[in-house]
């Protein structure tokens, strides 16, 4: 590589031209945009089942970066992320190359999901993307997009959110997106990273869908860390979004307006309101359902199951979790314990139907999580009961920025299998159809 | 293009409602209308649950007829009294979360460019003391800052009306409400100046008993936001109910706050100037041949 060369691309100061920042520079004679208008439309089927892909090793915020690329995006809006990824500031390369057409950097989170409320409105394709407690200081106007029938992708790459103050990866928040009416998706890797934000776009725009969908993983793991990741040509792209295609009209003076947005005073405390407004999110949960079918179609599934056939536990996680469980497997094999996995890769729609059917001969499930509270063991045990007998072990957990070693998870699978003591599942996280306490009494006690 | 909605299909029109049918007949979509034509067309906002004597709600009207082009405007606003009302007219109307219009108005102003180009899709916020100056304010000042391309319209009434009467912070200095049980200790917010700091392209201040002036401001800052920048209007609009003003004495209130400290003002910038009168031809910013150049503001 020549001098000049690299001195021309090496402009952050770990000199990485793959992580730089800045726009390339403007050379009179060179159109800065000239490849990201070459790019071809391609339909989502091609882009997902048929185009030859080619492996990269790059970080989680540059996979997201990767995927914008080829995903038609109109607007992005960027906040330095409270705490910081690197990945819309690599959207602002985007930007200055052409291949996402408007993009700012917001005062704050509030300020930015009010944006990008107002971009999906004006019927243009958005993504924005926070984390922890930038994500719980955009709620307000997160929780409304789905009511509001806004796609939109965000991404959030879960932080710590309580105090004492931290930023490294715990994904508590998405307790609470889960039930918001979105989407949700959880991503194990780079790849995940990279595949569902692209499927989240088709996804959220198909007009019995009309909903925005969240992409999360946990911060650091993903974000951070580099993996494989097979991506498409960046000369293709997914086709830009038709605004006149979703369920309720855009705000653009083309069409008349959604009595949603003409009636504010829909709150108003009398039998019409109560009944408007629960119609209202009774078809946003419709909607969620709906969205399982392009889910298949497109992602190859809500969830993916290894091993699960005979096995003598099942570890069921998302996310970072997921990527643990699966060496924890291993090494439950090397142990003689034949242990399958599930990894949910959907949050909303919860894949409920098919981990009835997986789970119904399961004696054991492990669900390993980085939270406190557990909200994927909640999931879980609410979605098989009645339709497994097996002894569900809400654990082990790691939260406030601590990685998962995977013998914590090997040591689960063997207290539920053996009756080896565990110290690291309370007793109150042990569930399911029969469980007797002389027989969990190796569990902790209290934690 | 847009304004196919507002035109029947064929064969329907004996089918629509009056109410319809008045707005598509004599309706102000497409048309050159003016304050001083009220009483002879169809306004965009006419029923709305608002109190008796309101005069925000005179100004929200006054306000609409203004509009240059209402067939391809796009109102915002939050929680308030002032939505209530807006939230009725015959326009979009976006009311999103508490205080976030600015920020709605900025990704819709920007998205409606990108998808519309140089058409214009006139963007204008209307929002209360409260949802400008407290809840919504660091977004307000922000979306200026950035010299974002839409109208902010502030309804000042210098109370959250629509609470119940509690204290702003556009409340005067020792006014007695509802969470001021002592009396406001603190003066009342000069957004006016904020907003010219902040870089708005046109800042004035109205009272709704000249309807005229309220036509012309509205007029001014919502083409100047087409391709200048940010543009500020803030408004006295009397809360009737909470200051317990007799429904016969509302203009007889605006009249006195006029003269107390909503003083007419207009701020105009020189970029904002040239542009209406080349774009506009509006001749109110040619030098008078009388006065030299140098008497202009700013043009010293």
């Amino acid at each position: 590589m020549s001098e000049a060369l690299e001195s021309e691309q090496k402009t952050n100061p770990q000199g990485d031209p793959i992580t730089s920042v800045a726009a390339p520079k403007a050379d009179a004679k060179k159109d800065p945009h000239a490849e990201a208008k070459r790019q071809k439309i391609v339909t989502p089927e091609y882009m997902f089942h048929e185009a030859p892909r080619t492996k990269e090793f790059i970080t989680g915020s540059e996979a997201a970066k990767e995927a914008v690329r080829r995903s038609s995006v109109d607007l992005a809006i960027a906040y330095p992320i409270t705490p910081q990824s690197e990945t819309m500031q690599l959207i602002g390369v985007l930007y200055g190359e052409g291949y996402v057409k408007e993009y700012y950097r917001g005062e704050e989170e509030v300020g930015v999901m009010a944006a990008i409320a107002g971009g999906s409105r004006a019927g243009v394709r958005c993504f924005t993307a926070t984390a922890g407690p930038g994500t719980l200081r955009g709620l307000e106007g997160i929780a409304s997009w789905p009511g509001h029938r806004l796609p939109v992708v965000a991404m959030f790459t879960c932080r710590v959110v309580n105090a004492p103050l931290a930023i490294q990866p715990d994904n508590i928040e998405v307790s609470y997106l889960i039930n918001s009416g979105m989407i949700v998706f959880h991503a194990e890797n780079q790849q995940d990273m990279f595949d569902f934000i692209m499927a989240g776009f088709t996804i959220s725009e198909k007009n019995d869908v009309t909903l925005p969908v969240g992409v999360c993983c946990d911060g650091f793991f993903v974000t951070h860390a580099r993996g494989y990741v097979r991506m498409q040509d960046r000369g293709l792209r997914l086709p830009p979004r038709e605004a006149w295609r979703g369920a309720v009209p855009v705000l653009d003076a083309e069409n008349p307006p959604a009595r949603l947005s003409r009636d504010a005073p829909v709150q108003k405390s009398n039998f019409m309101a109560y009944n408007i407004h629960a119609v209202w999110q009774q078809e946003v949960w419709a909607a969620v359902e709906r969205s399982r079918k392009y889910i298949n179609k497109y992602m190859g599934g809500l969830l993916t199951a290894e091993n699960v056939e005979g096995a003598d536990a099942l570890i069921i996680a998302s996310g970072s979790a997921a990527a643990q469980s699966r060496e924890a497997v291993r090494l439950c094999k090397e142990k003689g314990l034949n242990v399958g996995l599930i990894k949910v890769r959907s949050l909303r729609p919860f894949p409920t139907k098919e981990l009835r059917e997986l789970c119904g001969k399961a004696k054991l499930i492990v669900v390993p999580e980085f939270n406190y509270v557990g909200w994927l063991a909640k999931e879980v045990a609410t979605a098989i009961y009645g339709f497994s007998k097996a002894k569900i072990i809400g654990g082990p957990r790691v939260y406030g920025g601590q990685s998962m070693p995977v013998e914590l998870i090997v040591d689960e699978v063997e207290s539920g299998l053996t009756g080896k003591k565990s110290t690291n599942v309370a007793m109150s996280q042990i569930m399911g159809g029969t469980v007797n306490p002389d027989e969990v009494a190796h569990f902790m006690r209290s934690i | 293009m847009s304004l196919d909605y507002v035109k029947f299909s064929n064969g329907f029109e004996k089918f629509m409602p009056k109410e319809y049918r008045d707005m598509v007949e004599h309706g102000p979509f497409g048309k050159k209308i003016s304050v001083s034509q009220m009483g002879s067309f169809k306004e965009v906002l006419e029923e709305h649950p608002m109190c008796a004597g309101c005069a925000m709600t005179l100004f929200i009207r006054l306000a609409m007829i203004a509009f240059p082009n209402p067939e391809d405007t796009i109102t915002v606003g939050t929680a308030g009294c002032g939505r209530l009302a807006i939230s009725q007219a015959a326009i979009p109307f976006v009311y999103g979360n508490y205080g976030d219009q600015n920020g709605v108005a900025s990704g819709l102003s920007r998205g409606l460019r990108l998808r519309f180009g140089d058409k214009p899709k006139d963007v204008v916020v209307m929002a209360g003391d409260g949802g400008t100056a407290d809840i919504g304010f660091q977004q307000v000042l922000h979306s200026w800052f950035r010299k974002e391309r839409f109208t902010t319209i502030m309804l000042d009434n210098e109370v959250y009306g629509n609470t119940g009467g509690q204290e702003s912070g556009m409340t005067n200095r020792g006014a007695v409400l509802k969470m001021a049980p002592l009396g406001k200790k603190f003066e009342k917010m000069d957004m006016v100046q904020m907003a010219k700091v902040a870089g708005c392209a046109y800042v004035a201040t109205v009272v709704p008993n000249n309807p005229r002036r309220v036509e012309s401001v509205i007029k001014k800052a919502v083409l100047i936001a087409r391709e200048v920048g940010s543009t500020y209007i803030q408004a006295y609009t009397s809360c009737n109910i909470e200051y317990a003003i007799p429904t016969d004495k509302v203009m007889e209130d605006a009249k006195t706050v006029e003269n107390d400290r909503y003083a007419f003002s207009e701020y105009i910038s020189d970029e904002a100037k040239q542009y209406l009168t080349e774009r506009y031809g509006y001749k109110e910013f040619l030098p008078k041949p009388a006065a030299p150049a140098a008497a202009i503001p700013g043009k010293a």
